[in-house]
């Protein structure tokens, strides 16, 4: 029986929904004095991590250790996987040692996909971002974001977002989170514009369910939502526009976009943010910026995905694609 | 809680709308005299139909007391023994009063009384809340069964009930009416 979270597109409407509701839930234990549950005692779960990364990382540890769960934390730095040890190895390594459930960020587009359908170990695998592909819990995350600020906390629950109309703007073309999130929005009924230099709009872009612009300021005004996307230095080895001076002016956000939005709507960057470049200091510390409570919101919605898919006797969650194989 | 569906048509009612109105009014005065007044009671249901139940008896122990009684609900889905028997169930809604349950007297509500384990699950709960001065169990309905070392402080109805035999209740919040209806299992 397959029990995986690979991507934002395997989800239903009513998945996600079930999801961003239980995680409502989950959100009300992180104001009690104690802030854990025993549902996952006695489940052990390995943070798989071969790329860099803080919040998600520590974000899914606070998450396993609110429900009781045993973490292990694995980095690739100074494991056997800088000796040579493939993924397949270190993945029966894993399944030696009897882990219910594998959380991991990979470099390379498609490795939880390998893992997850390779017979290599039976554990629940959950992708935390993998390459430029897919990076599903931040899409969830901030789906929920966008709930509880576009729809509100109470009147949110059982709701999705149709209707509402959401930006995407900067580095597409490197960005696992557009597409996560490009794809979880269309699954919720909204309206997703990515905003984009043409350089960074990555080849295919039609088929996404999407409409794209390369002009920031038109599309702006009839924003509910503007998600900034930063700029991934690491992953350019070519140049895709002249120089940062210009990127920033013309994608950019600063207060003077900001209050050409609508009174309501919100500024999210999934962090780590670049100030100066995607986004200016004022704006990233305005109060329409929701950035610390993406972090925040991160670890409920990673609880809930946890015990959607270990609490009980199998999943809650379906999976329509990977089913099908 | 028993959650079996019963039919409509070959469940008998054992307890009907003003049956029920007059054995919360009767709770209401037994926790006033167990608790010398109910000055520091808590009520919190169990969800879904306990805390309708809580919220009944709260409006009647306001009424008998002339003071405001502090009222929630506990949902106790994460801490349940069966978690790995079933796929993971909904969470419903922890509303804790707002000056909490620390040194207070803490009444669970719950509308059937069966195996206990619900209770137990409770129990738990409430620990990782905080430390009430002492807890009490009102339930609308005991049919019995106990599986575990626990029994109700306050008892709507004492139904003896066979294991083939169901226990439904529903209240006009949720179900649109108020009874309480005893049927055969569904054998499938």
């Amino acid at each position: 029986m397959q029990r995986h979270l690979i991507s934002a597109a395997d989800l239903t409407r009513d998945d996600a929904v079930l999801i961003l509701d239980t995680a409502e839930e989950m959100a009300r234990v992180a104001d009690r004095p104690i802030k854990k549950l025993p549902t996952l005692r006695g489940r052990t779960i390995v943070n798989l991590f071969f790329e860099d990364s803080t919040r998600t990382r520590i974000s899914f540890e606070a998450a396993e250790k609110r429900l009781s769960a045993d973490v292990i934390n694995f980095s690739a730095k100074g494991s056997s996987v800088s000796k040579g040890e493939s993924l397949k190895d270190t993945a029966q390594t894993l399944e030696a040692m009897g882990v219910d459930a594998v959380v991991i960020r990979h470099g390379a587009s498609g490795a939880p996909y390998r893992l997850a359908n390779s017979g290599w170990i039976d554990a629940a695998v959950i992708n935390a971002g993998d390459g430029t592909h897919q990076h599903p819990t931040q899409a969830l995350l901030d789906a929920f974001t966008m709930r509880r600020r576009l729809v509100g906390r109470d009147a949110g629950l059982g709701q999705d977002l149709s209707g509402r109309r959401i930006t995407i703007v900067g580095d597409v073309l490197h960005s696992r989170v557009a597409r996560s999130n490009v794809d979880l929005l269309h699954t919720l009924g909204a309206e997703v514009t990515v905003v984009a230099p043409p350089t960074l709009v990555p080849v295919g872009v039609e088929t996404w369910p999407c409409e794209v612009s390369y002009d920031l300021d038109s599309t702006l005004t009839k924003s509910d939502a503007v998600m900034m996307l930063r700029v991934q230095r690491e992953r350019m080895n070519a140049a895709f526009f002249p120089t940062e001076r210009e990127y920033s002016r013309r994608y950019g956000l600063d207060g003077e976009r900001m209050a050409r939005m609508p009174e309501h709507a919100i500024v999210m960057h999934p962090g780590p943010m670049v100030r100066g470049m995607e986004i200016t200091a004022e704006v990233a510390d305005s109060d329409r910026c929701t950035v610390v409570e993406q972090v925040a919101n991160g670890v409920s919605i990673r609880m809930a995905v946890l015990y959607l898919l270990l609490g009980g006797a199998e999943p809650a969650v379906t999976h329509a694609r990977i089913e099908e194989k | 809680m028993d959650t079996q569906d019963t039919q409509a048509s070959d469940a008998r009612p054992v307890l009907e709308g003003p049956d029920i109105a007059r054995v919360l009014t009767r709770i209401a005065h037994e926790i006033v005299e167990r608790a010398k007044g109910a000055d520091d009671v808590v009520l919190l249901g169990i969800p879904t139909r306990g805390v309708f139940l809580a919220q009944r008896l709260a409006a009647k122990l306001e009424e008998i007391t002339d003071r405001k009684i502090p009222c929630g609900s506990l949902d106790i889905t994460m801490y349940r023994d069966d978690l790995r028997m079933h796929p993971p169930r909904a969470l419903a809604r922890t509303e804790i009063p707002g000056d909490g349950i620390d040194g207070r007297l803490v009444v669970l509500v719950d509308d059937v009384l069966f195996s206990g384990r619900t209770v137990r699950a409770a129990l738990d709960a409430l620990n990782d809340v905080g430390r009430p001065r002492a807890v009490q169990l009102a339930v609308l309905v005991d049919r019995g069964h106990r599986e575990l070392p626990i029994r109700a402080d306050y008892v709507g109805k004492n139904l003896p009930t066979s294991l083939r035999e169901t226990v439904k209740v529903q209240l006009a919040e949720e179900d649109g009416r108020d009874t309480v209806l005893l049927g055969a299992k569904q054998t499938q």
